[in-house]
């Protein structure tokens, strides 16, 4: 989910994407290299993000993932899904008034 | 959409364009992160591969390839216990595709599940009992059932016969098959050439039989008689041939295979009823049918359950009187499914041989977990090695799975090539009267039962020591190396049970086949009725109306062959009836009126069975004549009212032999009593099985009896005694000796009575040979699996016999020791195949004769022969555990 919200940003490569988790959630979230690693691949093979060979502004070959339409579909849908969990959490933690 | 890009990862092609470009994007990220920022790279690659999916398989084909490996380094281990399999999964497979062919495949017909067999029952007919399959149908009741129910499609009835053929080349006598209307509609098989017969081929042409049987003017052939005789060529259809001296012409022909129920026959004759004259007895018909879709077997009862009034108000006996005598025989119709009659009474006796067979793999199976058991043993440290170098306790009992799954597959696929010769072997013994042997093959559904049992056994004997071995024991194992560990109690355990096990199913089998041998040796206690079977030689020889027309003629000629047959030299005696024991004729049955016993209105007295006997028929065939004498030829042709009887209805109607000479009865009312001249000895006329029938004997030419014109039986058997029958020169001299009377007689059904003996308990001897074959493989199963245990524990033992011995034991005690271990364990097991087999046999019932499925002698002998077994399977390894020396043994230290 954090990948695909990461990519609703726009394309990226590898790296940026470990990155760009790290430092959204402010280090909170220390997702290891190890396990992103593969799950691009699985999410890849799901048909939610595509990559692609590309050559950058400093003349870098590097893979870029995007989100595909499907991809797109799916991240609306967990991201409201997590949007009512979080929700529905908050509602019983949260102190009454 | 997933699946379909995760399979083109199994492409090598694709994998390795995937690794490249992993390589090059990991190479490029690792480039723009700071070293150490990511971790371990490799592993993420690694990871990353387990995402195209594969890697599970690999693993498999590895375990598979170690497999394969390890076996091939054991070729002992490895071709001890493929045999093993490959003999367990070969039988079983046999007989399974016998089960298959026999009892599970629907029949050759189609929709086959609509065929019945119209049966009826008759509790009320006294004497029916010796009826083996209840009553036949008669043509009257063919009439009424076959027009007036309203739950069949089609109904017909059947009777095979004989016939004779002239004029293709050598007279030849042919088995025909009579059909009326109906039955091949209902069987709904398509001629191969010509047509079925139409309505107007069972119009009777001529003369009619008492039972209004006509003489029809068409046949069909069977698919090998128009082979054999006109070479396939399709215009025989429509050709006239000479059946017993009248002109038929050939409508059809009827394809290969085709038989009722289990009859074969080479011409197909129409049951030509002659409408006015047919009476309601004369019940000698099988009934067959073809249900309308959808409706039960006991609706098509009930349907028919109420045309039997119809049935006894619409038709006479003549002047014998109507339809009410019938009342009080209660008939009612017992329709069963076609495949029933087809299948007959085989349907247990493969059941327990399938069982059987089964027991013997299990024994195979334990065996062969026994040989793994040793092999982990002897793994211990590799497994452990694995074990400490990372391999996870699942992946050890999955390689091990593998290794014995892999065992199991490859002897499957041997037990295929061992299943394939078992049945040719099978067909070519044409064991047993087995039904539909012609359907027998190893089909799909064989080779799933192939497959599923190698896979199950497989499983069976690898999961015990996959699980045993593949525990977390690395330390013991290790340091345990070699024989310097004591040898614990607990891993013996599983062994020891196997063996238990093991001559429990041993001990069960053998007491089956003690069982069958004990069933045997009752059966030829029993005496048939004749003696000296292979000295008898039988012919049988038909003589048509209209080769010898007169009547009494008939039995000249047959008292002239039987006078030539009696002078080949070497012929001490010649006789003939109408049937021979034991030759699965149709049966001929009569109501019995005793004089002097008063018979109440609207009784019909029992049926009994009845042949008719030449004079000297019984001096040829053996049997005891208890009082009275035979019948002579003057009686005969003076048409003297006389009879003979057997000696159990001698005794049901006048008390002893003695008394029932003088006495007279008659078979029908109003007819002449006839005088009982003499009582024979009992015959088992249907089979050493079954209770001889009660039976008169009468004359072969009687005179004319109410309704019924003069009658001579024209086709009869003739037996002769000769120590050269059988002999090729000694049939020839036969033919000549018939011939010289009349060249256009056949000479057919030429047996030795030895074979129809043989026949007859050929159920049982195939039974025998089964069990017999099983219970001996249960018994060397058995000893291996002992001998097995006894020698490895002397092997493992050797250290501490050796102490033993340096202490002082003797040799004879050692010995003592090993063998009383075996002992035990046969008597565990011995004491639990009692019980099962106690339990188990009580199946076995309808298989066994004279003897009670707890026969007191087997259930003794076997157990001592277990025993004997036992001693010499552990007295063997015991014998070198006592020579063991002691200083070797203890130097290894």
């Amino acid at each position: 989910m954090l990948v695909l919200k990461t990519l609703v940003l726009g394309p990226m490569h590898g790296y940026g994407i470990a990155k760009a988790i790290r430092t959204s959630s402010s280090d909170a979230l220390d997702i290891e290299f190890g396990s992103l690693y593969p799950a691009l691949k699985r999410l890849e093979l799901k048909g939610w993000i595509s990559a692609k060979w590309e050559t950058s502004e400093n003349n870098r070959r590097m893979r870029v993932y995007r989100l595909t339409p499907a991809g797109r579909k799916q991240q609306l849908q967990e991201h409201s899904k997590w949007n009512d969990f979080v929700a529905a959490v908050s509602r019983v933690m949260e102190p009454q008034p | 959409m997933s699946v379909l890009k995760k399979l083109r990862y199994l492409l090598p092609g694709f994998r390795r364009a995937e690794e490249l470009d992993m390589q090059e994007e990991l190479r490029s990220i690792a480039g723009m992160a700071e070293p150490g920022e990511l971790g371990n790279l490799t592993l993420a690659a690694e990871r990353r591969r387990e995402v195209w999916g594969w890697t599970w398989l690999e693993q498999w084909l590895l375990d598979v390839r170690h497999a394969a490996r390890t076996l091939r380094h054991n070729s002992m281990f490895t071709v001890a216990a493929l045999l093993t399999l490959a003999i367990g999964i070969g039988a079983n497979a046999a007989v399974f595709s016998v089960i298959n062919g026999v009892l599970l495949k629907p029949l050759s017909y189609p929709k086959p599940e609509e065929l019945v067999a119209v049966r009826q029952n008759a509790p009320g007919a006294a004497g029916l009992a010796n009826f083996v399959d209840g009553l036949h149908l008669s043509s009257s009741q063919y009439f009424t059932y076959s027009e007036q129910n309203r739950t069949f499609q089609s109904l017909g009835v059947w009777i095979a016969g004989n016939a004779n053929v002239t004029g293709l080349a050598e007279p030849e006598q042919v088995r025909t098959m009579l059909v009326s209307n109906g039955v091949l509609q209902a069987l709904d098989v398509a001629p191969e050439a010509g047509r079925w017969f139409l309505a107007g081929d069972f119009i009777p042409h001529g003369a009619a039989n008492p039972f209004g049987g006509g003489i029809p003017t068409t046949v069909m052939l069977s698919h090998g008689y128009w082979q054999r005789h006109f070479g396939g060529d399709r215009s025989a259809v429509g050709r006239t041939i000479t059946v017993d001296s009248r002109p038929f012409e050939i409508v059809g022909v009827m394809p290969e295979g085709f038989r009722v129920v289990n009859t074969e026959a080479d011409l197909i004759v129409p049951l030509a009823f002659d409408r006015g004259k047919v009476t309601l007895a004369g019940f000698a018909f099988h009934g067959i049918g073809r249900l309308k879709p959808g409706v039960t077997l006991a609706q098509a009862d009930a349907d028919l359950a109420q045309l039997v009034p119809v049935w006894r108000d619409s038709w006479t006996n003549g002047h014998v009187g109507d339809g009410r005598i019938y009342e009080s025989w209660k008939i009612a119709p017992a329709l069963r499914p076609l495949k029933e009659d087809v299948v007959g009474n085989v349907r247990d006796l493969l059941w327990v041989v399938m069982a059987t067979i089964g027991l013997v793999m299990l024994i195979a199976c334990a065996n062969v977990t026994n040989l793994m058991l040793v092999r982990a043993e002897v793994r211990q440290q590799e497994l452990a090695l694995r074990t400490a170098l990372g391999a996870g306790r699942g992946r050890i009992v999955r390689a091990l799975i593998v290794e014995s799954v892999m065992l199991g597959l490859m002897g499957g696929v041997l037990g295929v090539v061992l299943c394939a010769w078992g049945l040719r072997l099978l067909l070519a013994v044409h064991p047993a009267n087995l039904p539909r042997l012609n359907e027998i093959s190893i089909d799909l559904r064989t080779l799933v039962f192939i497959l599923a049992l190698s896979v199950v056994s497989g499983l069976l004997f690898g999961l015990i020591p996959a699980l045993k071995y593949a525990g977390p024991r690395i330390s013991l194992a290790l340091r345990s190396a070699g024989r310097i560990a004591s040898v614990s109690r607990e891993r013996h355990r599983a062994r020891s049970l196997l063996v238990v096990a093991q001559v429990a199913l041993a001990l069960v089998l053998l007491v089956s086949a003690g069982l069958m041998i004990r069933t045997f040796q009752a059966l030829g206690t029993v005496e048939p009725g004749f003696t000296h079977a292979e000295q008898l030689q039988t012919v049988r020889i038909g003589i048509p109306p209209s080769l010898i027309p007169e009547t009494e003629r008939v039995t000249r000629v047959q008292n002239e062959i039987a006078d030539k047959l009696a002078a080949i030299p070497g012929v001490t005696s010649v006789g003939f009836a109408t049937a021979m024991p034991m030759d699965g004729a149709e049966p001929d049955w009569d109501n019995i009126y005793a004089e002097g016993k008063v018979y109440p209105d609207n009784v019909i007295p029992p049926l009994r069975f009845f042949k008719y006997v030449s004079p000297d028929f019984f001096h040829t065939t053996g049997t005891r004549i208890i009082a009275g004498r035979e019948l002579t030829w003057n009686e005969v042709y003076g048409f003297r009212p006389v009879a003979l009887i057997s000696e159990n209805l001698a005794r049901e109607l006048w008390g002893t032999p003695a008394a029932a000479v003088g006495k007279r009865f008659r078979r029908y009312i109003g007819t002449p009593w006839q005088e009982v001249i003499g009582v024979v000895q009992d015959v088992r006329e249907n089979g050493l099985q079954e209770p001889a029938p009660l039976t008169v004997y009468w004359p072969p030419l009687q005179p004319a009896l109410g309704p019924f014109p003069m009658n001579a039986e024209r086709a009869v058997t003739f037996a002769i005694r000769s120590d050269r029958a059988g002999t090729e020169g000694f049939l020839n001299q036969v033919r000549q000796a018939v011939w010289s009377v009349n060249s256009n007689l056949p000479v057919a059904a030429v047996r030795t009575m030895q074979d129809l003996y043989d026949q007859s308990v050929a159920r049982t001897s195939f039974t025998l040979v089964m069990l017999g074959i099983a219970g001996a493989m249960a018994l060397a199963l058995g000893i291996v699996g002992i001998y097995g245990v006894i020698s490895y524990s002397v092997s493992q033992r050797s250290r501490e016999i050796g102490i033993r011995l340096a202490l002082g034991a003797q040799q004879g005690e050692l010995k003592r020791m090993f063998v009383s271990h075996g002992l035990v364990l046969a008597s565990i097991g011995v004491a639990v195949g009692l019980l099962a087999a106690a339990g188990l046999m009580r199946l076995m019932k309808s298989l066994l004769f004279g003897i009670s499925p707890l026969d007191p002698l087997t259930y003794a002998s076997v157990p001592l022969i277990l025993a004997l077994a036992t001693v010499l399977a552990s007295y063997l390894p015991a014998r070198r555990a006592a020579a063991v020396d002691p200083v070797e043994a203890l130097r290894a230290e």
